[in-house]
């Protein structure tokens, strides 16, 4: 009976997630229409990929994206939740207010702040009202701003999640440590350099998988947003697999840019796991 | 005295920094509140950056009825309500097993199941769309369940065997003197005491699979099958530059998860610190 609890979760799992990832790499490895039988090629889709300048544009904006989307929301995530820590009057509200996007989907987020990018929406207005016309843009069609406006909404959403699991880790430093540092007279810097930072190691560990996984994975809001365009100047690896695969139908190709991003996961991946273990085993 | 002063500047200055961030934090739902309930021709003549100079639920009914969110809505109810059930039942089942007895290899299937869940989905794109064409529900809302239940599984696994693995022993103990059988005291015992932790991973659920995209689009194609996130899309495609409509649409489609996170607030902020604090 014990083992059906485990083999019946532990099968459903394998059948839609392990054996189709297998497959996925044995994809990366043919050429496929989806249509007719796969064509083995080798390492040929890897060969083209680096002939690929959307791929390389596309590889550029995800580092892009994970240095600003996960930078940004890392330190303003811990800079909200240093901010917010205390309790105090109206702490709740200020928490709940930049909480609030998280539970949107990204999709909706998208469609919120396409209201705002519009050439007659509330950006351009602000700037004209500020008397910055050079400004004005057409925020989303422009190859230049594209990336960077899709960013924004991203990051809107992302910095109260963080914040929350920065909240969780800074409540759970023991206030001992506190009381100690200021007996020996450490002034608020000082306290934060020795006892606050090395306490926040293992919430750091997890925020810096959940910032990696999640840059990886941004999919909906530049989907909803820009599709990659225009000129895939807002394209990221996994728009470009998804286009790849389903609007092209170049099932192997995509194939072999889903392992490329599953290599680049792959460290932190195995980091997660590794700490996973040590506590499993604590 | 003059401490005191300075203790009131510290509260003002954090007061208006936070007051100030909430502020802008809000200020793009708000606009998207106020476009929703404007006419087009309102929006049309003074532009969407402009004070608002009519106020109508037009947008609303438009979204709801032409623009099938009536319709989108039921399919992410048909879709989100059984993917959370399941994954909880399943996933709850596999952590009782092990967390509470021992298994063999159980750390090791404990990783396995987690590394699942972490695996960029893109690899599992091509072949699931293929699997679910095989086995004949391609472009069917169980297709999407299924697809998300697998995917979900490890993750709510670990969460919960972690959570069970704290559960006294004594009181398993008791029960197994009284002879109860190992699903007596999954049923009658542990999950009841799990009951925190099920209700921070069904908020948190129901929001990841109502807000999903990717799986959506990657096995559904029809329009009419599309639940609420996906099917924005299409509003969008369906109203282009009436944005009243769009905006209202996307209101709708936040109603759902806003109303999890306003009941059941304190679940869901610890839900998603599970993870963080260990």
């Amino acid at each position: 009976m014990l083992l059906v609890f485990v083999l019946v979760p532990l099968a459903v799992e394998a059948f839609w997630v392990f054996w189709p990832a297998l497959q996925g790499f044995y994809l990366a490895l043919t050429d496929w229409d989806g249509v007719s039988a796969p064509r083995w090629v080798g390492l040929g889709n890897f060969a083209e990929l680096f002939g690929d300048p959307i791929f390389r544009t596309s590889v550029l904006n995800t580092a892009i994206w994970l240095v600003l989307f996960g930078g940004v929301s890392a330190a303003g995530g811990l800079g909200l939740a240093l901010l917010l820590l205390r309790e105090r009057r109206g702490v709740g509200f200020y928490r709940a207010a930049l909480f609030t996007p998280v539970v949107f989907s990204l999709v909706a987020t998208a469609l919120m702040w396409q209201v705002i990018y519009q050439p007659d929406g509330l950006a351009n207005r602000l700037l004209g009202a500020l008397g910055l016309t050079g400004w004005q843009h057409a925020w989303l069609a422009n190859s230049s701003t594209a990336l960077y406006a899709v960013l924004l909404p991203a990051l809107w959403r992302q910095l109260g999640y963080v914040m929350v699991l920065y909240l969780a880790g800074l409540n759970g430093i023991d206030p001992v440590l506190y009381e100690a540092a200021t007996l020996d007279g450490a002034n608020r810097v000082q306290q934060f350099r020795n006892v606050t930072w090395p306490q926040l190691r293992s919430v750091n560990a997890v925020v810096l998988s959940v910032i990696v996984i999640d840059s990886l994975r941004s999919f909906d809001v530049v989907w909803a947003m820009t599709k990659g365009g225009p000129y895939h100047s807002s394209e990221l690896l996994s728009t470009y697999m998804y286009a790849t695969a389903f609007q092209s139908l170049r099932l192997g190709y995509a194939s072999a840019l889903a392992v490329v991003i599953f290599v680049l996961a792959f460290g932190v991946i195995v980091t997660y796991l590794v700490r996973a273990f040590r506590e499993e085993a604590s | 005295m003059s401490s005191a002063l300075t203790r009131r500047a510290r509260t003002a200055g954090f007061h208006l920094v936070a007051g100030g961030l909430s502020v802008l934090w809000l200020l793009p739902i708000a606009l998207v509140l106020l476009t929703s309930v404007r006419t087009f021709d309102d929006i049309a003549a003074n532009g969407l950056g402009a004070v608002p100079r009519s106020a109508t639920l037009a947008g609303f009914g438009q979204a709801w009825t032409d623009g099938g969110e009536a319709r989108a809505m039921l399919n992410s109810l048909i879709v989100s309500v059984p993917t959370v059930l399941l994954s909880l039942a399943l996933a709850s089942a596999a952590a009782f097993a092990l967390s509470r007895y021992r298994i063999p290899l159980r750390r090791a299937i404990i990783l396995l199941m987690l590394a699942g869940n972490l695996l960029p989905p893109q690899i599992l794109l091509v072949p699931v769309f293929k699997l679910t064409e095989l086995m004949g529900f391609y472009d069917t809302l169980p297709a999407d369940i299924v697809v998300q239940l697998g995917f979900g599984l490890g993750f709510y696994t670990f969460v919960l065997q972690g959570f069970m693995r704290s559960i006294p022993e004594e009181i398993q103990q008791a029960a197994v003197i009284d002879g109860a059988s190992p699903t007596q005291i999954f049923v009658r015992i542990i999950l009841p005491l799990a009951r925190p932790a099920l209700a921070a991973l069904s908020a948190l659920a129901f929001t990841w699979t109502f807000n999903d995209l990717l799986w959506a689009i990657t096995v559904l194609r029809t329009e009419s099958v599309m639940p609420v996130t996906p099917a924005l899309l299409g509003l969008q495609g369906q109203f282009v530059s009436n944005w009243n409509v769009v905006a209202a649409g996307s209101v709708i489609a936040a109603i759902p998860t806003v109303a999890v996170f306003l009941r059941f607030q304190r679940h869901f902020i610890s839900g998603l610190a599970l993870g963080a604090v260990k």
